[in-house]
C-alpha cells in the first residue's frame, strides 16, 4: 500500500486528515499541495518529508466541509489533467 | 516609466529582489484548470540529439520543479550494476574499477526493458544486458627503435569503453542491434595497464532510476531559469550607451546608428547587476524576471533524446497520480 492514514484525526470528522505516502517526496508533495491549497473550501494544506532517510511524505488536508479524502482525490485528478495537457501541448509543439 | 504588461515579475533592484506591487504571488489565485489551459504555452527553442532548450510559459513553479526533479531522479535508464571480476591484475582496485564501469552511459533504450525484481538472482532477456571486458596488455614486438611512447611500446596499454563486448542472452540478438546497446562513447578511458596486466570481467547492466544511484539518471543536466527582462526607462547615448552595453552579457544591449542603446534580446542575459555600479546609468534600467516563464535546459546522457526524456518525466507523474487514485478509490 502506498497511502495510509496517520492516526489521531478519527474523532474530528472527515474534514481533516494526514495521509502518509510511501516512496514519494517533494516532487509529488509540492505539486499536489500547490493545487489543493488553491481550492475554494480548503482551510489548510501542507506536506512534509519528516526524515530525509525515510522514503515517506506526510500530506495534511483541513477543510470547512468537504471530506479530506474527496479533496485529495480531486487534487490528484487535477494534477493528472495538468500532466496530460502538458504532454499534449509538448507533442503538438514537437510534431 | 513605461507601463508594464500583465505578467508577474520579480524586479532585481540594487540591494534587493522585489515583487511587483500588484503581485500577491501565484499561490493566492484559485485553482482553475480552464484558466491554466488558456495561459499555458510550450515553445521549443532549440533541439538536437543530445541537448534541448524549451520554454514552459504560464506554469506554476511547483510543476516546473516537479518536472525537473522527475527528469533527474525518476526517469529510468540502463547502467552496469554488477561486475563479476574473474581476473584483475591491473593496478586499479576491483571496487574502483566496478564503480568506474557503472558510470559508463549505455545506449540501450530503457523503455524496451523491465525492472529486475529485487529478489531475482538470474537476469532474463527482458531485464538484463550482459557484457564482457577481456583484455590483456603485452609489449609490442614490432616496436620502432628509440621510441619511449607508450603507444609504441605496448599493446592495449589503455582500456577504453569500446572494448566492452555485448553478449546477447536469449532472444536479445534479434530484438536489439549491437550498435544500440553498448556504451554511448567508445573513448571513455577505463584503466591504464602495462605488460602482464590483465582484465577479465563479466558485466551485468540493469534498468534503474536516478533516485537509487546517479548513474541511472538519463540527463547530464536538467535545469530551469526564469526569463530575464530588461527595460530602458530613458534614452541612453554615446559613452553611456557603450558603458551600458558592457554591463550585460554579449548581444543583450544593441546600439543603433545614432549610438542610442536598445534592448536587443534579454533572454540570454546572465542577470548580473553590474549596471548598479554606475550612478550615471543606474536610473535608466529596470531589471526583472518573468515569474511564470521557465526556460528549461535538458542535456541527455545519450540513451534517449532530450524531448523523450521530458515526455517520459511528465508521464511518470501522471501515472503516479493514476495509481494513487486507484488506490484511494478502494480506500
Amino acid at each position: 500500500m502506498k497511502i495510509s492514514e496517520l492516526p489521531g484525526d478519527e474523532d474530528s470528522g472527515v474534514t481533516c486528515r494526514t495521509y502518509v505516502f510511501q516512496n514519494e517526496s517533494h516532487t509529488l508533495g509540492n505539486a499536489l499541495k500547490c493545487i489543493i491549497n488553491r481550492y475554494e473550501d480548503v482551510q489548510f494544506c501542507g506536506y512534509t518529508v519528516p526524515h530525509p532517510a525515510e522514503d515517506k511524505m506526510h500530506f495534511r488536508i483541513q477543510t470547512q466541509e468537504t471530506p479530506a479524502l474527496e479533496v485529495l482525490k480531486r487534487g490528484l485528478k487535477d494534477l493528472q489533467k495538468v500532466c496530460d495537457h502538458t504532454i499534449q501541448s509538448f507533442e503538438k509543439e514537437d510534431y | 516609466m513605461p507601463k508594464l504588461e500583465e505578467k508577474p515579475r520579480v524586479i532585481l533592484e540594487e540591494f534587493r529582489v522585489k515583487n511587483a506591487p500588484d503581485d500577491y504571488g501565484m499561490a493566492d489565485e484559485k485553482w482553475n484548470f480552464k484558466k491554466f489551459v488558456k495561459n499555458f504555452r510550450i515553445v521549443i527553442v532549440r533541439m538536437d540529439h543530445s541537448e534541448m532548450e524549451f520554454d514552459l510559459i504560464g506554469i506554476h513553479p511547483a510543476f516546473a520543479n516537479a518536472f525537473r526533479r522527475l527528469m533527474l531522479s525518476e526517469v529510468p535508464s540502463m547502467a552496469i550494476e554488477k561486475v563479476m571480476i574473474k581476473n584483475n591484475t591491473s593496478i586499479i582496485q576491483d571496487e574502483v574499477l566496478a564503480h568506474r564501469l557503472g558510470l559508463i552511459p549505455l545506449k540501450a533504450d530503457p523503455r524496451l526493458f523491465e525492472y529486475r525484481a529485487e529478489d531475482s538472482t538470474e537476469g532474463t532477456e527482458f531485464d538484463t544486458l550482459e557484457f564482457t571486458l577481456k583484455i590483456k596488455c603485452t609489449s609490442n614486438k614490432s616496436q620502432p627503435k628509440d621510441s619511449f611512447r607508450a603507444e609504441d611500446l605496448y599493446e592495449n596499454h589503455s582500456v577504453n569503453s569500446a572494448s566492452i563486448k555485448w553478449h546477447p542472452i536469449g532472444n536479445q540478438a534479434s530484438v536489439h542491434k549491437e550498435t544500440d546497446v553498448g556504451p554511448v562513447h567508445g573513448d571513455i578511458l577505463i584503466s591504464k595497464m602495462r605488460p602482464g596486466h590483465e582484465l577479465d570481467l563479466h558485466l551485468v547492466a540493469v534498468k534503474g532510476i536516478g533516485k537509487d544511484h546517479a548513474k541511472f539518471s538519463p540527463v547530464a543536466t536538467a535545469s530551469y531559469r526564469l526569463l530575464p527582462e530588461i527595460i530602458l526607462t530613458r534614452e541612453v547615448n554615446g559613452i553611456e550607451a557603450t558603458l551600458l552595453q558592457s554591463c550585460f552579457s554579449p548581444c543583450v544591449i544593441g546600439l543603433d546608428s545614432d549610438g542610442r542603446a536598445f534592448v536587443r534580446d534579454a533572454r540570454y542575459d546572465s542577470c548580473s547587476r553590474n549596471v548598479y555600479r554606475y550612478d550615471c546609468i543606474k536610473d535608466a534600467v529596470i531589471l526583472s524576471r518573468i515569474r511564470n516563464h521557465f526556460i528549461f535546459n535538458v542535456e541527455s546522457v545519450g540513451a534517449m533524446l532530450p524531448n523523450i526524456i521530458f515526455i517520459e518525466a511528465v508521464k511518470i507523474l501522471r501515472d503516479k497520480c493514476k495509481t494513487l487514485l486507484d488506490e484511494l478509490n478502494n480506500f
